[in-house]
């Protein structure tokens, strides 16, 4: 942006009297800013783990984003029970006739047992569906973790106190077991007990409630980082200046809360991933024949006596997703806060 | 010093902070009367000295007049317009005329914004356009400070502690201000930056005609900086005077006490006599009654203890020269270190 006059601008630096004694000696050289963002990043890709992990995590986002595409080029969808129309696929038990689970040329994953779906385009759907809803509840939490956060520290007073009572009540709460008691309560406010339940609703109840109970943590975080922050003097330099408290909010300290957002949503993303598949396996969130990751490791857990293969993928890719996402989170945390580290 | 329409007038200014307690229901039991009635003048381009020790209210008064807090009692008035309870709102227009320097460089400048916004911001705020541009503007106010005009775009973590100080400045100096509440400008830095800081603020104070209140507990900075000089204690203002009046002819035993305790450089000369203050400053939640100084003063009588002293020129005193003491110095029997040595700030 500015010229690179890096001799004539040298010497500006001695004042009316006196030589700043300039400590830092990279201050004299070039015009190349590094803002605390670009420090962030050149430590980040440093961090060797971190950009594997980021790698796993950007694949995973990638064939869950090009499913459809990737069927379509693959040649079958998850929703074909491809047994039926070849019967010869299963043995007399159901089971893959194959070895492997039915792993061939043609079915790179093998088959379902029992109703022969294929699980390559199974799995590629259910990750689709898993983080599509895991990705919503993290956007969702953040947002009103962020409001709420933020204005209970800024306003401080009775809205804290009052803010800071829900936030306690909400975690204290057990709730994996108030899911499961509540998420059917949920479905009978908008659909009668004998009509089905589209899947659109149990997608928007599940983020719904993942949310109403993932801001708590990140709500109290950020009113403790506010409460620091709006004490420190460039808050009342702004103040003097006469900016309004949203140009405060704003301009002055959310720029220094990014950090503890990305990285508490780093961390949740992945807790919701595994939420969400358990509640699928629990039979409260998505079910069959919905492709979904809970319910791909639901159904596997009913044959895996005789086929490993079936639970293997759905299970293996959801490990490999979760550590790699949190090693990720990890290693922005380390990036972006380098005074905490481990 | 002051004339008829001073640029800032106090009077009678009052901050109480409560002191919550109460287990079930939470009530008021107390205050910190942190500033208990000051009165003073600053002109126009005059520069106010504001010393005293530790937790005395100085800085609480600094917030008081940029507004940052909100007085309990007295008023504050800029132009003769009376600002004390003025909203945000009102105060819009005079808030570009009043600025503050802060003590701390490290917390003063927001982290995550560059120089240019950080200087640019202030003028954003206040719809300010100067001509040219606001960057031409920031470069010409770093150029000013003393700062190199290509780092425009660095962020203040790339700084050492007297460049962000001087980054402040030039923050203040944005909006051409009229008045600026330095508050311990420079005892967050190292001797050697203090005197570049002083003399940086020395130079805009000259050049730019600019009234300053300056809040420091350094005696030495602010003989050097301050026209007017006041001593406060406790929450109050226990002289004021002009700077060669206080430095040479103390009239309080506070004052006197208080220069006395300023470390002498020369070794030649005779050690001069020293005052040592027993005991602890009281708690400003239960002030002593009638005059503030009068635990630690050695000339305390009964009359101390239920008169407060008025601020006045006592006898013998120059117009201007102030005074909180029922029994004041007497010009003679001041030893004066000062005087002796300093034969041209004698009164």
């Amino acid at each position: 942006m500015t010229p690179p006059t890096p001799s004539a601008a040298a010497p500006l630096e001695v004042t009316d009297e006196s030589a700043p004694a300039s400590p830092a000696p990279a201050t004299s050289q070039g015009n190349e800013s590094r803002s605390p963002g670009r420090l962030a990043w050149t430590r980040f890709k440093r961090d060797k783990t971190g950009v594997v992990s980021a790698g796993i995590v950007i694949f995973f986002f990638v064939i869950a984003l090009a499913a459809p595409l990737i069927a379509k080029l693959y040649g079958k969808d998850p929703y074909t029970t491809y047994a039926s129309q070849r019967p010869e696929l299963l043995n007399a038990f159901s089971y893959p006739a194959g070895p492997n689970g039915g792993m061939s040329s043609e079915f790179w994953f093998g088959i379902e047992p029992q109703l022969g779906r294929d699980v390559f385009t199974f799995l590629l759907y259910g990750i689709r569906t898993s983080l599509g809803i895991a990705l919503a509840a993290t956007l969702l939490t953040c947002l009103v973790g962020v409001v709420v956060g933020i204005t209970a520290g800024y306003l401080g007073g009775r809205t804290d106190y009052f803010v800071g009572r829900v936030i306690d009540i909400l975690l204290s709460f057990p709730s994996t077991l108030f899911f499961i008691a509540f998420m059917p309560v949920v479905y009978g406010l908008f659909v009668a007990d004998d009509e089905n339940i589209p899947t659109s609703l149990r997608a928007v109840s599940l983020i719904l409630v993942l949310a109403v109970f993932g801001w708590a943590s990140l709500a109290r975080l950020l009113r403790g980082q506010v409460l620091g922050l709006r004490e420190r003097e460039f808050v009342e330099a702004a103040k003097v200046t006469g900016a309004s408290p949203w140009r405060i909010v704003f301009k002055e300290l959310l720029p220094n809360l990014w950090t503890p957002i990305i990285i508490q949503s780093t961390l949740m993303l992945p807790a919701f991933v595994t939420a969400e598949a358990g509640l699928a396996f629990l039979g409260v969130g998505i079910i069959d024949p919905t492709p979904d990751w809970g319910v791909m490791i639901q159904r596997g857990a009913q044959f895996y006596t005789e086929d490993i293969t079936f639970m293997l993928f759905p299970g293996l890719s959801m490990v490999i997703f979760v550590l790699a996402f949190n090693l990720l989170g990890d290693s922005v945390r380390d990036a972006l806060d380098p005074k905490s580290k481990r | 010093m002051s004339n008829a329409t001073p640029l800032l007038d106090v009077s009678g200014l009052t901050k109480h902070f409560p002191i919550k307690g109460g287990f079930p229901i939470p009530r008021t039991v107390g205050a910190v009367r942190a500033v208990d009635g000051l009165d003073f003048q600053v002109g126009e381009g005059e520069s106010l000295g504001l010393v005293g020790e530790s937790g005395c209210g100085k800085s609480t008064t600094g917030r008081l007049i940029t507004r940052l807090l909100e007085p309990t009692g007295g008023k504050v008035a800029y132009r003769g317009q009376d600002i004390t309870h003025a909203g945000r709102k009102q105060l819009a227009p005079i808030r570009s005329e009043i600025q503050m320097i802060f003590q701390d460089p490290y917390a003063s400048l927001n982290p995550r914004q560059t120089v240019g916004k950080i200087i640019s911001g202030p003028m954003e705020i206040n719809g300010i356009n100067p001509a040219g541009g606001r960057e031409k503007r920031v470069r010409e106010l770093l150029e000013i400070v003393g700062l190199n005009p290509e780092h425009y775009n660095r962020f203040p973590h790339e700084f050492s502690g007297g460049q962000r100080q001087r980054i402040g400045v030039a923050r203040a100096l944005s909006l051409e201000p009229k008045l600026i509440v330095a508050d311990e400008p420079v005892s967050a830095l190292d001797v050697s930056i203090q005197a570049q800081v002083v003399n940086l603020l020395q130079k805009v104070q000259q050049d730019l005609g600019i009234a300053f209140v300056f809040i420091a507990h350094d005696l030495a900075v602010v003989r050097h900086f301050s026209q007017r000089v006041a001593v406060m204690y406790l929450g109050k203002i226990m002289e004021i005077a002009d700077r060669d009046d206080l430095y040479g002819n103390p009239r309080h035993p506070y004052t006197r006490a208080l220069l006395s305790a300023v470390p002498e450089a020369t070794v030649d000369d005779t050690p001069r006599e020293r005052i040592r203050l027993v005991g602890d400053v009281p708690s400003p939640i239960n002030p002593p009654s009638g005059c503030r100084f009068r635990t630690r003063c050695w000339k305390a009588t009964e009359k101390c203890a239920t008169e407060v002293p008025p601020l006045v020129q006592v006898e013998g005193n120059r117009p201007g020269h102030l005074t909180a003491c029922h029994y004041p110095e007497t010009p003679e029997t001041v030893p004066g270190p000062r005087l002796a040595k300093n034969p041209e700030a004698a009164a």
